[in-house]
């Protein structure tokens, strides 16, 4: 039907080819980099292809052992620390706003328009608004350096609750209506009908909360103040806080590669998802 | 967590200070310079993202073949932390080895993050840009797709070039993710930034590059000014229900019609 231009084509290869180059380049930079001794790399320019070392450099950093290492713990405790925070903020995140979700949809109780706009405005803040008042609350309930601390504040949120809410609402009422007729109880319906249901979503929203947990640095800034507690996100920070000519650029590199490969995988893997959850989440 | 933004209003000594906090904000000329400092950094970092993600969407909506390369390949930013993406930014751009900058060099430019605040402003709008590229990336193209073929057939057979079908037909439709992701992109440069932000430049040269978000951390928890630091957080907060507000009645409207 339509007529397809050549030229219009080719333009926008050319222009996609040059989003993904600037796209990728940081990132093939960070490869390169992760990949050359730190004399290679202390000279200027540095080298723009590959060199031996990328075995060398994760190990170091990775256990921590050998040269220039400046952090006291090991990278994998912090790999650690961030997939344990990651994978509890999304569950907890899931669990939670189901359930609520739930009960906004599905329970008519006094103040439910009210708590529903209560649960919106409130959630809706970044944990980066209230940080100082949360901060006070998790140092008083003595939950700093701990994963506890690290979670919890970050569990709640708005956004998943609100999701669940526009999906329970497009669930037809006669399923409901059917299994009560069945004689199921809420509980049971909620199991047995609402969970299959809303896998996808779950899924999706799985992957979004993964990632928003694996990068989150404000937080962790504040509540880890031993390094035993450092998610790796922050664990690259404090390595690249020296003057600049000292930093061992490679090895930051190579710890920059380690903490960008989890999420980096959790997206390309589950595109579909991911790409379901970001654009459904926002709707 | 209104309540508790006011109790925290006490100063470190337990002492009512009414809206003391909030005055000496408003005189404090380093807060106002942090206001303006967000303004640019988040126009900046919006429109950059919004229309170059709008550029490569309208590209990659037209071509079928490969498309789901680009596709992964652009995504890619998403996943990266803020903190991440700074120091990935940080290492081309950092004057003594960086990459960019030695091609700067070449061509003349003295480049000097720690020096100059607009190289720094620079490097942080782009490390944030780059960032949300992304995600703006995908809801554009989503919303490409959405738009039915047959009225761009329609119109090409009326005799509208690509051009034009674009400014007539594709973008009026595409206003309502345009504006969306105009308040999505305005909060992430005013919170999500921080990394990017303290990754780099630290705040600085001097204040330069302190944008609100920044201060509130660095007053709070570095300066110990905790009272401060929670009136400028509640100033924040007003910004974001702002923000808010206006998307919601947005939405509502988008549903009416």
């Amino acid at each position: 039907m339509m007529g397809r231009h050549r030229l219009l084509d080719a333009l926008s290869h050319l222009v996609l080819c040059i989003g993904v180059l600037i796209t990728v380049f940081p990132i093939y930079v960070a490869l390169v980099g992760a990949s050359h001794t730190a004399q290679e790399m202390a000279q200027s320019p540095i080298p723009l292809w590959f060199g031996h070392e990328t075995w060398n450099n994760l190990k170091t950093v990775l256990w921590g052992e050998g040269p220039g290492v400046t952090t006291q713990v090991p990278v994998y405790r912090m790999l650690w620390v961030s997939c344990v925070t990651a994978i509890s903020i999304a569950v907890g995140k899931i669990i939670i706003s189901l359930l609520s979700a739930f009960a906004i949809v599905y329970f008519r109780f006094p103040f439910r328009k009210a708590v529903f706009w209560g649960i919106f405005v409130t959630l809706m803040l970044p944990v980066e608004v209230r940080i100082v008042p949360t901060y006070q609350v998790i140092a008083d309930f003595h939950m700093v350096n701990s994963f506890a601390g690290l979670t919890i504040p970050l569990i709640a949120s708005a956004t998943a609750t609100f999701l669940f809410r526009q999906f329970f609402l497009t669930v037809p009422d006669e399923l409901a209506e059917a299994s009560k007729m069945d004689g199921a109880t809420p509980m049971r319906f909620f199991w047995d009908v609402l969970l299959p249901l809303s896998r996808t979503t779950i899924a999706a929203l799985f992957v979004i909360q993964f990632i928003y947990g694996w990068n989150q640095y404000l937080w962790p800034l504040l509540i880890s103040t031993e390094e035993r507690m450092y998610p790796i996100v922050m664990g690259i920070r404090s390595m690249t806080a020296g003057a600049d000519s000292q930093v061992q650029w490679n090895l930051v590199m190579a710890t920059a590669l380690l903490a960008l490969l989890p999420p980096l995988l959790v997206v390309l893997c589950m595109q579909k998802w991911f790409i379901k959850g970001l654009v459904d989440t926002e709707k | 967590m209104q309540s508790l933004q006011q109790s925290d209003a006490f100063g470190t000594s337990v002492e009512w200070v009414g809206f003391d906090n909030f005055l000496s904000l408003w005189r404090d000329d380093t807060y106002l310079a942090s206001f303006k400092t967000t303004a640019i950094f988040s126009s900046l970092v919006a429109g950059l993202g919004i229309s170059i993600s709008l550029l490569l969407a309208f590209f990659a909506d037209r071509i079928v073949r490969g498309a789901w390369v680009y596709r992964s390949l652009l995504i890619l930013p998403y996943a990266v932390a803020p903190v991440v993406a700074g120091v990935l930014w940080l290492f081309l751009f950092s004057p003594s080895v960086g990459l960019a900058s030695y091609v700067l060099e070449q061509w003349g430019v003295r480049w000097n993050i720690l020096l100059n605040s607009n190289h720094a402003m620079t490097l942080i709008v782009i490390a944030a840009v780059w960032k949300q590229i992304s995600y703006n990336f995908l809801f554009f193209l989503a919303g490409f797709q959405s738009i039915p073929k047959s009225l761009i057939e329609a119109a090409a057979i009326d005799g509208a070039g690509v051009w034009r079908r674009f400014w007539t037909i594709q973008f009026p439709l595409l206003t309502p993710t345009t504006f969306f992701l105009l308040v999505v992109n305005t909060v992430y440069a005013f919170f999500e930034t921080f990394g990017v932000v303290d990754a780099t430049t630290k705040g600085g040269p001097g204040k330069d590059t302190a944008i609100l978000i920044y201060k509130v951390y660095f007053d709070g928890f570095k300066a110990m000014d905790l009272g401060g630091s929670a009136a400028q957080s509640v100033v924040l907060m007003l910004i974001v229900i702002g923000l808010t507000v206006l998307q919601f009645r947005y939405i509502e409207r988008k549903v009416n019609y």
